[in-house]
């Protein structure tokens, strides 16, 4: 196949982009009902909530991006991603105070079975995979 | 919101997810079946849409956050439309695992409004 698609936009790659795309619109939907409904309760967790799904929609973008930057751009949201649902799951653990269990990353994204915490690792394993090809030749 | 109603849908999306998955895993190109399930799931949405806009009028209403629940019905009415698009343009075998993640994103979704309806008393 010749076609001028990206990079990464390849084989099961693409299985990668559609989750990460249903991710975002389910942190996205989330969040805009609990800044909506509920914001004052806990404005902290919430906030992280919003932060959260715009990282979702960012990396997916990415994802589907050409070229070196928005393979960085893709490096640096997914990093975040893990350092979000890593920080924010071990604190949930510690505080349930600080993080009410509604939160995409709470309890290492329990609530999304576990999907947020699986997602950026193999994220990562999709962009090393790929870095032969964003390192050639742009198109 | 009606209860057979959504088990038929939740089933049905269920279905239609697993075989997308397999088959696209097996090599198959997005095809009439898969597509074609994809298509009904969306449509379903839509019944479900429209149950839910005149259950209210029948005396049956939402347990749950009324928001919360619309905002997972658009969002999955969104997915079966954007797959299917998906699944004309790229030809490939792993756009019918994308046909199956899509349904499956519908059956947690529809899942989920159901425990808003009928469940959540918060």
């Amino acid at each position: 196949m010749t076609t001028q698609t990206s990079s990464r936009a390849t084989g099961i790659g693409r299985v990668l982009i559609a989750v990460y795309a249903v991710l975002a619109l389910a942190a996205t939907g989330r969040s805009f009902v609990q800044i909506v409904s509920e914001y004052a309760d806990a404005p902290l967790a919430y906030t992280l909530s919003a932060l959260a799904a715009v990282v979702y929609i960012v990396a997916t973008i990415a994802l589907i991006g050409k070229g070196d930057t928005w393979y960085r751009v893709a490096w640096i949201t997914i990093t975040f991603e893990l350092v979000g649902v890593l920080v924010v799951g071990v604190l949930s653990l510690v505080d349930p105070e600080l993080f009410p269990a509604k939160t995409v990353w709470s309890f290492f994204g329990r609530g999304y079975a576990f999907v947020p915490l699986v997602l950026p690792v193999l994220g990562m394993l999709w962009l090393r995979h790929t870095r032969s090809a964003v390192t050639g030749p742009r198109d | 919101m009606i209860t057979w109603f959504m088990w038929a849908q939740f089933g049905i999306a269920a279905v239609a997810g697993l075989l997308a998955i397999v088959l696209g895993l097996a090599g198959k190109r997005p095809n009439d079946l898969t597509m074609g399930l994809t298509a009904l799931v969306g449509v379903l949405l839509v019944v479900q849409l429209v149950i839910a806009l005149l259950s209210p009028a029948f005396g049956n209403t939402a347990t749950g956050s009324v928001l919360e629940f619309y905002t997972y019905l658009v969002s999955a009415l969104l997915i079966p439309p954007f797959a299917i698009t998906y699944g004309l343009i790229d030809r490939s075998r792993w756009s019918t695992v994308v046909l199956g993640v899509a349904c499956l994103a519908v059956v947690v979704m529809v899942y989920r409004m159901h425990q808003i309806w009928f469940v959540q008393v918060a």
